[in-house]
């Protein structure tokens, strides 16, 4: 009985560790092929090492310069561009689960091998570049003492910042390098928890009302349903009255909104769920539409019904209806800016820019880069295309891709790099190209 | 009659009895929480299951590797094969343990599922074994005497 056991044990063994990706697989795009689900004992986990650039910068297409706008930020999350020109950066780390099992436990400190480990900003930084020659003549702490700001607007006047508890109205006079009047709460937030902290904010085309997209509180209902209540969820708040509605369900965890500039619609990148497999579920770039049930925790991609949820409810995955476009699995999609007023002109006229953090749950890394993925007509038009590389090399990481941020009046886009504490500035090599 | 961790030849060391004590209590009371969790599908049972497991194998361990040392030390000692069982029961228990730590942290349902139930019940089993063998020849010395 002895021996028979062992092998077993030594094969499970084994076979935890050999979950490889399909490279034939294409996770893009509004059909991605999606695997069977392959659950193992011990999940992937493959964190590179973060090595810095020391002194290099990353990757853009012929035509375009990169260089690094501001460094020694503490950890960059989201920008905003003002209507100035003024660019500002939220930075922090929110988030405060306790653990619950051991795993909690092992797996926290190897997450937090491939993150940076400076001590959270709190706080919002403001650059001012007038001449737009991508040095900043002025730099301030903008807002201090905030609890893990993310998502930002402007709207009327007046500074919108999503912190991890609350929606936050700061008034603005044009030109303020500077806040530090009280902020008014618009709305208080879910924030119990917050395992997935991160309040992504944007403003409706009439900017009346304000999305705020909240993610889960687990990977996929592990900590009971209970605690998931008005959790991967998009809210509609009324910007006056502070009253809210709940305009999206089952959406994992949607980590930035924006506002499609042709339709006005509403678009979300959303991370989704980890542990069934390299290549499953793929993150996705979706428009957010009214009523919409996006499947979790109970199902992936409309049905798929994940073996994990119990009870399952079949009467919501009937309705659960599929997102618009996979960006693969894994990726980590943390940034969404759309071009506008003709973007960088040629192929990057009209489309999105996107921000892949980049894998953790599989063997061979995907993410770490921006992508650009074209439009027309408001609807995604082809494959994604690399916009921003580099970060990830054989011999480790070296930086993280989270906002981005395109600035049609200037024509650069922002990267803000969480990893190595970087703005990176992208822009046309003849300063205009359209 | 078979002493197999000895302290001066006075039957089974304490400590040892004592550390394997607990493999035998949290494999066993995982296996229930397992249940519970199956019935009730109540997440909180499974959180249990996977603190129990934990702990069965930070104890268990120490009992194991006990067991694998007096074993190597004791190769000529006329009980050496009462202690290769001993040892060998403990082993797979260990490691079947490991493997059950690893299926109970999975999320949500497959934390558990037949197999996780499964390892839980071998796991038990086989601790109520190695505690029979160590705690038997104790027990029917101290009723003889």
């Amino acid at each position: 009985m002895i021996r028979p056991l062992l092998a077993v044990s030594a094969i499970a063994l084994a076979l935890a560790s050999c979950a490889r990706s399909d490279p034939g697989l294409n996770q893009s795009g509004s059909r991605p092929d999606l695997p069977d689900v392959r659950q193992t004992l011990i999940p992937p986990m493959k964190i590179a090492e973060p090595t810095g650039w020391n002194g290099q910068v990353p990757t853009v297409p012929a035509g375009f310069t990169v260089t690094a706008i501001a460094t020694d930020l503490r950890i960059p999350r989201q920008m905003l561009i003002l209507p100035n020109g003024d660019i500002l950066i939220a930075e922090g780390r929110g988030g405060n689960a306790p653990a619950l099992r051991p795993k909690d436990i092992i797996a926290g400190p190897i997450k937090k091998a491939g993150n940076t480990p400076v001590e959270s900003g709190n706080r919002i930084t403001l650059l001012r570049d007038a001449n737009n020659d991508g040095t900043p003549e002025v730099r301030t702490v903008f807002i201090d003492n905030l609890n893990a700001p993310y998502g930002l607007a402007f709207v009327d006047g007046a500074i919108y910042v999503a912190a991890q508890d609350a929606l936050l109205r700061f008034t603005y006079q044009p030109g303020q390098t500077r806040i530090t009047a009280q902020p008014e709460e618009v709305t208080r937030l879910p924030s119990r928890i917050n395992h997935h902290w991160t309040k992504s904010l944007t403003a409706s085309a009439d900017g009346q009302t304000l999305y705020v997209g909240i993610g889960s509180n687990s990977n996929v209902g592990e900590r009971g349903m209970a605690v998931e209540e008005d959790r991967a969820v998009v809210w509609a708040i009324d910007r006056a009255t502070g009253a809210r509605r709940t305009v999206a369900t089952g959406i994992r965890n949607p980590t930035a909104l924006a506002i499609e500039p042709q339709t006005g619609a509403l678009w979300s990148v959303v991370n989704e769920r980890d542990e069934l497999g390299p290549q499953l579920v793929p993150d996705y770039l979706t428009s957010v539409r009214e009523g919409a049930f996006y499947g979790w925790p109970y199902s992936y991609w409309g049905k798929n019904l994940d073996p994990r949820v119990m009870p399952q409810k079949p009467e919501l995955v009937a309705r659960a209806i599929a997102p618009d476009y996979a960006l693969g699995s894994h990726v980590a999609a943390l940034g969404l800016s759309f071009a506008s007023n003709g973007g960088f002109g040629g192929a990057f006229s009209q489309g999105a820019f996107i921000g892949e953090h980049g894998s953790w749950n599989r063997q061979d890394p995907s993410g770490y880069k921006v992508v650009w993925v074209p439009f027309a007509n408001g609807q995604p038009s082809g494959q994604p295309v690399d916009f921003v590389t580099g970060f990830i090399t054989h011999s480790g990481t070296r930086g993280r891709p989270v906002g981005v941020a395109f600035d049609p009046n200037r024509r650069i886009m922002l990267v803000a790099d969480d990893l190595s504490n970087t703005i990176w500035r992208i822009a046309p090599r003849n300063g205009a190209a359209r | 009659m078979m002493v197999l961790i000895s302290s001066a030849g006075r039957g089974l060391n304490a400590l040892h009895g004592i550390l394997l004590g607990f493999p035998i209590a949290l494999f066993a009371t995982a296996v229930l929480t397992d249940i519970a969790y199956l019935k009730t599908a109540e997440i909180q049972w499974t959180n249990f299951s996977a603190w129990m497991i934990t702990g069965g194998l930070v104890f268990g361990g120490i009992v194991t590797a006990w067991a694998l040392v007096s074993l190597v030390v004791g190769l000529k000692s006329p009980r050496r094969k009462a202690k290769v069982i001993y040892a060998a029961v403990l082993a797979v228990m260990w490691l079947l343990g490991l493997m059950n730590a690893f299926k109970h942290s999975q999320d949500g349902w497959s934390s558990v599922g037949a197999f996780g139930l499964m390892l839980s019940v071998l796991c038990s089993l086989l601790a109520l074994a190695a505690g029979f063998i160590a705690f038997a020849g104790l027990t029917s010395r101290e009723t003889v005497r």
